[in-house]
C-alpha cells in the first residue's frame, strides 16, 4: 500500500466489502492493465456484488477525495480500464446475474458483469440474442460493451451497442443512483442514456442494464470469397454495399491473416489468395438467397477466385472460427501484437490498406489485417516481440501514422474500441479545441470533480479540473 | 483538409446569423412547432441552410443542410434507390425532425431516428460551430453528442448540418389490414416494419424482397391496403410495449404502435416522467450549454 491515507481508505472499503476489497500485489498487478499495452497503477481493487455496495464504494472514494474506475473484463484495447491517477478499481465481475428476461418488451435486465456471449446463449432457446458481438464476446462484459459502445462483425446490419440499450441504472460520480432512459420508445427529457453509452466510465458506474433483444434470423448464409488481388476484394466490398445490400457481416482478411489463421484452425481458407471476404447474410429466406446472388455477381465482376458457400451450420461455424481466432493466431509469427481500430470511408479501403503496409515496413513491423470491411472499420494488427529493445516506440509511432492516414482519408479515430488513454491525445486530429471543450462541459455536468475514470477520452487541457496529472504512467503517451 | 476548411461557407454564414447574443429560434417546416410549447413571441427566427451537399451511394451516407426538407432529401436519395426512414411530413426539415426527435411509424423496423445520425454540426450559444460524431458509418470517437442533440428542441444549439446513414429502399412494401390480435401478428412475423392497432383493426407493413413479403403476408389473414391510416392528432404518449396489451381506452380515437409502445391520439395517459435526479442533470446541461437561455426560449424539453 502506497501511503497512510491509502491504509485508511482500505480500512473503510474493507469494512463494507470484507475480503472483496483487495490490495495485494497479485490483484494490483492484475488490474493494472487491460487489453492494451498500457500499464497503470491501481490503488485498491473492490469487487462489489450489488448497487448499494457500488454506491458505498463511490461514497468512500468521495470522502477520501479519491477517483474510481469501473472495470468489466478488462478486454478493452484503448486503455480505458488502465488506472491512472491512483483510482480505486470497481470490478464488476461479481455482478453477473441476468436479472430478468422480459420477452413482452423484448428486453433483458442484466448486471454489468454478465458476459456478452453468456447472455446470447441464455436467450438462444427463446429465439433471441444480444446483437453486439465483439471478437472478445466469450469474455467481455456487457457493462464494458456499454462503456465502449462496442461493435462486432454483425454491427454492420444491426448497429453498435447504443442501438441495443434501452435503459441503464447508474451510480453517478456524486454517489447518487439514477436510471437513464426507460423501456418506452421516447423517454422524457434529453437522451442521457445515449450520452452515457460510450462514455468509457467517465460519467458514472453502470449497475444494471436493460438491453434490447434481437430475434434470431430464420435463415443464414455464410460465404467465403477469395481474391488474387486485395484491391479487387476491397472494391467488391464497396460494390456489394452500392448494390443495395447490407449483409449481416462483411469481413476481410489479408494474405498474412489467411496464412496464420489457416495454420491455426484448418478452416480450409485458401492460403494462395491475396485476400478473402467472409460475408454473412441473414433474415428471411428470399432476401438471403437474393443476397447470395448479388454477392456472387458483384464478386464475379471483381475477379473473384472461388465462392464457397457454407453448406451447413458446422461449416459456417468453421469459417467464423477462423475469423474470430485471428488475433490469437498472430502468436504464430510474433509473441505480441498491437491491434488498431480506425474507420475510413469504404471507398478508401484500398488506399489506406496500402498505406498501412508501407507504414509497417517503414517501422520494421509486420502488419496483419483482419477487419470489418463492410463498415470501413480497419483493424491493422502490428505483430512484434516485446523483448526487442525499443520496439514499443516503433509500434506507437506506426500506430500514430496509421491513425493519421485514416483521418486524412476522411475517417475517424475509432470504430468500436473507444478513445481511452490510447487515442486521447489524438482527439485533436478529429475535433477542434472548441468541440472538445463542449464535450468537456457535458462530462462535467456528470462529474464536476473529475473522479470517474480520470484522464480518459479527452486530452488534458480540455478541462480545467483535471487534478491527477502527475500520475500518468510512463509509456502511456502513445 | 484542415478542420477549419471542412466547415462550409453556408455553415459559417448560419453561425453568423445565429450570432452570440439575443434570443433565437430555428424555424424549419414548423410541422411540429407546438411540441414542448411555442417559442417566446419576441424571439428572432433564423433558418438553417438547405441542400443535399453530398450523397455517396457506396458509402450509404448523405450530408445535407439542416434546413433541407424531407421530400428533397428523399428525391435525391431515391435516384440511387436509397432512403433515410425519417417518415415525417414531406415539408418538415431534417434539422427540425431531429430537434424534435419523434420517430416515424416504421420505427419498429428501423429503430429510433437518433440511430440514423452520424455527425451533427451545430451553432452553440456563443455563435460558434461545434462538430460531433463523424462522417463514417461507424464511429465511437468522443462523447455521443449527436444522440443528445436529437430530441433537444434546439436547447443545446442550432443544428446546421448533418450526416445521416442511408438504407436501401426495400424491393417490395405491402400494407395489410383487418381484424386481428396485433400481438399474435407480431409474434408471427420476422422484423415487420410497422404494426398499428386502434383497439380493433390492425395495419401491418412488411418490407423486403417480394417473395419474403408475400410469404410473410400469407401468414396473416389480412387484406392488402394502400397504406397506413391517418394518425389521430391531439396527443402522443410512449408506453412500455407490453403495456399496450392492457390498454383500455374506450370511445376515444387512438392508434398504437405495437412493439414500440407509442400511442397516437387523444388519450388520458401520462408518459415521459423525469426523475428528480435526471431533471437536475438535464437542467445542469442546459445551463452549461446555454448559460443565458437564449436558445429557443419558451420551448421546454423538461417540463417546469
Amino acid at each position: 500500500m502506497q501511503n497512510k491515507s491509502d491504509a485508511k481508505l482500505f480500512d473503510d472499503l474493507h469494512a463494507v466489502l470484507g475480503d472483496r476489497a483487495r490490495a495485494g500485489d497479485f490483484e494490483l498487478g492484475l488490474y493494472g492493465k487491460d487489453g492494451s499495452v498500457l500499464q497503470g497503477e491501481p490503488a485498491i481493487v473492490c469487487l462489489p456484488v450489488d448497487t448499494p455496495e457500488v454506491r458505498e464504494i463511490v461514497d468512500i472514494c468521495l470522502d477520501h477525495g479519491r477517483p474510481f474506475l469501473a472495470r468489466g473484463s478488462g478486454t478493452g484495447l484503448a486503455g480505458g480500464a488502465v488506472p491512472v491517477g491512483d483510482p480505486v478499481i470497481i470490478a464488476t465481475a461479481k455482478m453477473n446475474k441476468i436479472i430478468e428476461v422480459d420477452l413482452d418488451n423484448r428486453i433483458a435486465w442484466v448486471e454489468p458483469g454478465v458476459l456478452n456471449l453468456d447472455l446470447s446463449r441464455e436467450l438462444m432457446p427463446l429465439g433471441f440474442h444480444f446483437a453486439p458481438d465483439p471478437s472478445s464476446q466469450q469474455v467481455c462484459s456487457i457493462g464494458g460493451n456499454v462503456a465502449n459502445n462496442s461493435g462486432g462483425p454483425h454491427c454492420l446490419a444491426y448497429g453498435v451497442t447504443s442501438a441495443h440499450v434501452a435503459a441503464i441504472e447508474v451510480v453517478l460520480p456524486d454517489g447518487s443512483v439514477t436510471v437513464l432512459g426507460d423501456l418506452t420508445a421516447e423517454p422524457g427529457g434529453y437522451d442521457l442514456r445515449g450520452l452515457f453509452v460510450g462514455s468509457e466510465g467517465t460519467m458514472g458506474v453502470a449497475t444494471k442494464i436493460a438491453v434490447r433483444l434481437t430475434p434470431n434470423p430464420p435463415a443464414i448464409r455464410t460465404l467465403l470469397l477469395d481474391f488474387e488481388d486485395v484491391r479487387d476484394g476491397a472494391a467488391a466490398v464497396s460494390a456489394i454495399i452500392a448494390a443495395g445490400l447490407i449483409p449481416a457481416a462483411l469481413e476481410m482478411m489479408d494474405k498474412r491473416a489467411i496464412e496464420i489463421v489457416e495454420a491455426f484452425v484448418n478452416a480450409g481458407y485458401p492460403t494462395e489468395a491475396d485476400a478473402v471476404l467472409l460475408v454473412e447474410l441473414d433474415g428471411l429466406p428470399g432476401g438471403v438467397e437474393h443476397g447470395v446472388e448479388v454477392v456472387r455477381s458483384v464478386a464475379e465482376r471483381h475477379q473473384v477466385g472461388n465462392v464457397r458457400v457454407a453448406v451447413d451450420d458446422e461449416e459456417r461455424e468453421l469459417l467464423w472460427k477462423g475469423r474470430k481466432n485471428a488475433f490469437g493466431a498472430v502468436a504464430r509469427i510474433k509473441p505480441d501484437y498491437y491491434l488498431h481500430d480506425t474507420v475510413v470511408p469504404r471507398g478508401k479501403l484500398v488506399e489506406v490498406l496500402e498505406k498501412v503496409y508501407n507504414i509497417a515496413d517503414a517501422y520494421d513491423l509486420i502488419a496483419v489485417n483482419v477487419f470489418h470491411a463492410g463498415d470501413g472499420n480497419l483493424h491493422p494488427i502490428l505483430a512484434y516481440d516485446s523483448s526487442e529493445p525499443g520496439v514499443l516506440e516503433r509500434v506507437h509511432a506506426a500506430g500514430r501514422a496509421i491513425v493519421t492516414a485514416s483521418i486524412e482519408a476522411g475517417g475517424v479515430l475509432s470504430g468500436e474500441h473507444g478513445i481511452g488513454l490510447e487515442k486521447r491525445d489524438y482527439m485533436g486530429m478529429l475535433f477542434s479545441s472548441h468541440d472538445m471543450a463542449t464535450q468537456d462541459l457535458i462530462r462535467e455536468a456528470f462529474d464536476p470533480q473529475g473522479f470517474a475514470n480520470p484522464l480518459k477520452v479527452l486530452p488534458s487541457g480540455s478541462r480545467c479540473s483535471d487534478s491527477f496529472h502527475q500520475h500518468v504512467p510512463e509509456g502511456a503517451w502513445v | 483538409m484542415s478542420l477549419e476548411e471542412q466547415i462550409s461557407p453556408e455553415i459559417r454564414k448560419f453561425a453568423a446569423e445565429v450570432g452570440p447574443t439575443g434570443p433565437v429560434t430555428v424555424a424549419g417546416g414548423q410541422t411540429q412547432w407546438e411540441v414542448g410549447g411555442l417559442p417566446d413571441p419576441n424571439v428572432r427566427k433564423v433558418v438553417a441552410p438547405s441542400g443535399v451537399w453530398s450523397h455517396q451511394p457506396e458509402e450509404m451516407t448523405v450530408r445535407c443542410g439542416a434546413g433541407t426538407t424531407l421530400i428533397e432529401l428523399s428525391e435525391v436519395l431515391a435516384q440511387h434507390s436509397q432512403m433515410v426512414p425519417l417518415d415525417m411530413a414531406p415539408n418538415a426539415t431534417v434539422g427540425g425532425v431531429l430537434a424534435v426527435g419523434r420517430s416515424g411509424i416504421r420505427r419498429l423496423r428501423y429503430g429510433p431516428m437518433r440511430d440514423l445520425v452520424l455527425q451533427i454540426r451545430h451553432v452553440d450559444h456563443a455563435g460558434k460551430i461545434v462538430t460531433s460524431g463523424g462522417p463514417t458509418v461507424k464511429n465511437v470517437s468522443g462523447y455521443d453528442l449527436c444522440r443528445l442533440l436529437v430530441g433537444s428542441l434546439g436547447k443545446f444549439g442550432c443544428i446546421a448540418e448533418v450526416i445521416l446513414r442511408c438504407l436501401p429502399i426495400p424491393a417490395a412494401t405491402k400494407w395489410l389490414s383487418g381484424i386481428a390480435d396485433p400481438f399474435e401478428v407480431y409474434s408471427k412475423l420476422y422484423r415487420p416494419s410497422s404494426i398499428l392497432w386502434d383497439g380493433k383493426r390492425v395495419w401491418v407493413c412488411i418490407e423486403g424482397v417480394l417473395s419474403d413479403v408475400e410469404a410473410e403476408a400469407a401468414l396473416l389473414n389480412l387484406e392488402e391496403v394502400e397504406g397506413p391510416p391517418a394518425l389521430p392528432v391531439g396527443g402522443r404518449v410512449a408506453l412500455e410495449p407490453k403495456s399496450l396489451k392492457d390498454l383500455e381506452v374506450n370511445g376515444s380515437n387512438w392508434i398504437a404502435e405495437i412493439g414500440v409502445g407509442i400511442v397516437h391520439g387523444d388519450i388520458p395517459i401520462g408518459g415521459g416522467q423525469v426523475s428528480e435526479r435526471n431533471r437536475s442533470l438535464m437542467r445542469d446541461l442546459e445551463h452549461r450549454l446555454d448559460p443565458t437561455g437564449r436558445l429557443n426560449p419558451g420551448r421546454q424539453v423538461v417540463e417546469a
